[in-house]
């Protein structure tokens, strides 16, 4: 599907900027998008690198598992697959915590430390498991209570009001979270890998 | 009151888990700053490993969208949106939202400078923009970090996610601010 979805973005914009005759913009737009992925993988390292650091500690220390164990009524059933106290569920619970504050920046390595811990159950397969699907539907649907970024958006336009989104935002995103976990359940419960990984 | 308190939480949050986390591990005798250390270096590798995946995504998206064909997608969509009773100028910002969080940001800053933050349009984007996540690329860099290839059915529920969420943004809009 992936491959799929890939192909199209590419084919059909080539396609149509060919039709337009301005082929030209192709080649300008590959290579800066090119060169900004590297960029933004750059701008992530450090901040990569103090979380991931933060957490080591964290993980030292034993919090990491105190925190998966009090939370483990919701997360086993969100994740059955990962056994209670898997460091993976302490770096779930991080991630998602991080992002419903708003944390964009803290959010997304304690998320990847939760995929390496997953791919860890995986058995170093290339194919998603069950647990990072479920894990990614929360991550993309989640509740964010803080919308800073649009909310400095209005207000840098002069809003009466910049905060009066925050209830609508919360009100459609938890529809949108309660579909993605709707679904994802219906995906794990008729997958033909039932009961694996 | 209540939001007063979340903006103090968010503001607080960073300061207090750098605060908290590293006392913490001191009293358990966790040796702080190497166990810091260590788990940096693996910050590096990590981002390391998403670059290809990166690349290969970013690059499709923006040629897909400075082409043209997101224009002619978003126009193709039009009747769908008056039917839902959604101003056909958020098209492009639904259409793109999965896949360029930077664009939609441009997109939405564009709507709100054109019609004002508190017009109908400026508040659906509003919502629009802080309700659905940036798909494509989340998915991109966290299956990239591990190096998985098969996303199985991930896009499908993101998607959804995305889609449910966009209808229920123009939904609670057209109730409060219509």
């Amino acid at each position: 599907m992936l491959n799929l979805i890939w192909l199209l973005l590419l084919a059909s914009g080539i396609i149509v900027a060919a039709i337009n005759g301005n082929v030209e913009v192709v080649t300008e737009a590959a290579l800066s998008a090119a060169r900004g992925a590297v960029q933004v993988c750059f701008d992530l390292i450090g901040i990569m690198a103090l979380w991931l650091g933060i957490m080591r500690i964290a993980e030292r220390g034993g919090l990491i598992r105190i925190i998966a164990i009090l939370l483990k009524p919701i997360m086993s059933r969100l994740f059955p697959s990962i056994p209670a106290g898997h460091p993976a569920m302490g770096a779930i619970i991080l991630n998602l915590s991080a992002n419903i504050l708003g944390l964009g920046n803290a959010a997304t390595p304690f998320g990847m430390k939760a995929m390496q811990e997953m791919q860890k159950l995986n058995a170093g397969s290339s194919e998603a498991s069950q647990a990072m699907c479920t894990f990614l539907a929360l991550n993309t649907s989640c509740i964010t209570l803080i919308p800073a970024t649009i909310i400095g958006v209005r207000l840098s336009f002069a809003s009466a009001n910049p905060t009066e989104i925050v209830g609508p935002c919360i009100f459609a995103t938890s529809i949108s979270m309660l579909i993605a976990v709707s679904m994802d359940y219906w995906f794990r419960s008729r997958s033909r890998w039932k009961g694996t990984r | 009151m209540l939001l007063s308190f979340l903006t103090t939480l968010s503001k607080w949050a960073i300061p207090l888990l750098l605060l908290v986390i590293p006392v913490y591990g001191y009293i358990k005798k966790v040796p702080v700053y190497e166990a810091f250390v260590e788990g940096a270096e693996e910050g590096f590798t990590t981002v390391i490993k998403i670059i290809p995946f990166l690349v290969g995504m970013m690059v499709a998206i923006s040629v897909f969208r400075a082409s043209g064909a997101m224009n002619y997608l978003s126009s193709a969509a039009a009747p769908l949106t008056k039917l839902i009773g959604a101003p056909s100028e958020l098209l492009p910002l639904a259409v793109m939202r999965p896949l360029s969080g930077s664009a939609v940001l441009g997109l939405a800053t564009e709507l709100m400078k054109v019609y004002g933050p508190d017009s109908f349009i400026g508040r659906c984007a509003s919502v629009m923009q802080g309700t659905t996540d940036t798909t494509f690329f989340v998915l991109t860099i966290y299956f990239g970090a591990v190096g998985i290839k098969k996303y199985r059915y991930a896009i499908i529920t993101g998607l959804s996610a995305d889609i449910s969420g966009f209808l229920a943004s123009i939904y609670i809009c057209n109730l409060l601010f219509k």
